[in-house]
């Protein structure tokens, strides 16, 4: 049957009837969900959130034709594996925005652009988006983010320094912040 | 309206079931390719998928068409010869494989009783698959079962 399963999802790839595909991977602090388009990476699922309810979420909002298809993700796993082992400081995978509009998209381009191992405030990261004043904004644009890890929410941290929230928890936001040096 | 479930679901949940009617209906053989023809046309047509309440019905429907369109096209494929052997295409053995002795059944009455054994469907949703009244799809089964009962006794 697997192999029935593996030749459908190739099949349905090149016939072009794989909107959403999926896999998951094994990190040091739990199970992520990675699922693209054929744009590139849609969504990443963070250990504690429910892997369920994402692949319904992107049914709804993508398509409902969401696949296992792990070999469609290869890339992706291969470098958050050596983002883990802390032999990447820089991803190189082709993003879908299409889950976060407006101010939010800005914020998290904004985001995406600070470097492995820095970090900055709500409030920089509301200017950079351009509007200073929408800090609380910036701040819920980091709590939905659809692509933590890739676009590094976890590098952002409340004005004063404090860590602020993170979508898979604040010990694997420490976690992160301790592998790229930024903890000690 | 239902929101439609994650394609895979459908694949978690009934890939056993569509197997199981395409090896009975197609043999074993030939069952991976009414598989995967049946999975990717329901893939094809599921965005536009009105009603969500009956996927297992919608899939084991398809691959029974899927099934007959093998026939036929292995109809077509058919090699003329100086005579016609006086043989059932597959002739199983006694007390064999009781799918091999299915696959053997006339069109309707194989259908029929895959439908029903295979797949677990009632006599109304088994009807709406072969496209006949609920009657004739009981009559079908009926008869499919009796011969079965022959053949393996």
């Amino acid at each position: 049957m697997k192999d029935s399963l593996d030749r459908l999802a190739a099949r349905a790839s090149a016939e072009g009837l794989l909107d959403v595909a999926y896999a998951t991977t094994d990190s040091p602090f739990g199970p992520l969900l990675l699922a693209t388009t054929s744009k590139g990476l849609v969504r990443v699922g963070l250990p504690n959130q429910d892997a369920d309810e994402l692949l319904v979420d992107l049914a709804a909002r993508v398509s409902p034709r969401v696949l296992e298809a792990p070999a469609q993700l290869d890339e992706a796993r291969r470098e958050l594996d050596l983002y883990f082992a802390g032999e990447l400081t820089e991803f190189d995978l082709p993003l879908d925005w299409r889950l976060s509009k407006d101010f939010r998209r800005k914020v998290l381009r904004a985001i995406a652009r600070i470097p492995y191992g820095q970090t900055r405030s709500y409030t920089e990261i509301a200017t950079r988006a351009g509007n200073e004043r929408a800090v609380r904004a910036a701040g819920t644009a980091c709590g939905t983010n659809p692509l933590p890890l890739v676009v590094p929410c976890h590098r952002v941290l409340r004005s004063g320094g404090a860590l602020g929230g993170y979508g898979g928890g604040v010990p694997m936001k420490e976690g992160l912040l301790r592998l790229e040096g930024v903890l000690g | 309206m239902s929101e439609l479930p994650p394609f895979q679901t459908l694949i978690d949940e009934h890939a056993g079931d569509v197997m199981a009617v395409c090896r009975g209906a197609v043999g074993r053989g030939d069952a991976d390719d009414c598989f995967q023809e049946t999975f990717i046309a329901a893939l094809r047509a599921y965005p536009k998928l009105r009603d969500a309440g009956n996927l297992r019905g919608w899939l084991i429907t398809i691959a029974h068409r899927k099934a007959i369109d093998h026939h036929r096209a292995r109809g077509r494929r058919a090699v003329p010869v100086a005579e016609v052997a006086e043989v059932a295409v597959s002739d199983p053995e006694p007390g064999g494989d009781v799918w091999a002795v299915v696959g053997a059944l006339p069109p309707k009455q194989r259908a029929a009783v895959t439908l029903r054994y295979a797949s677990d469907l009632p006599h109304a949703e088994i009807a709406a698959a072969l496209g006949c009244s609920p009657e004739a799809a009981r009559r079908s089964l009926h008869e499919g079962l009796k011969r079965l009962r022959k053949e393996l006794a």
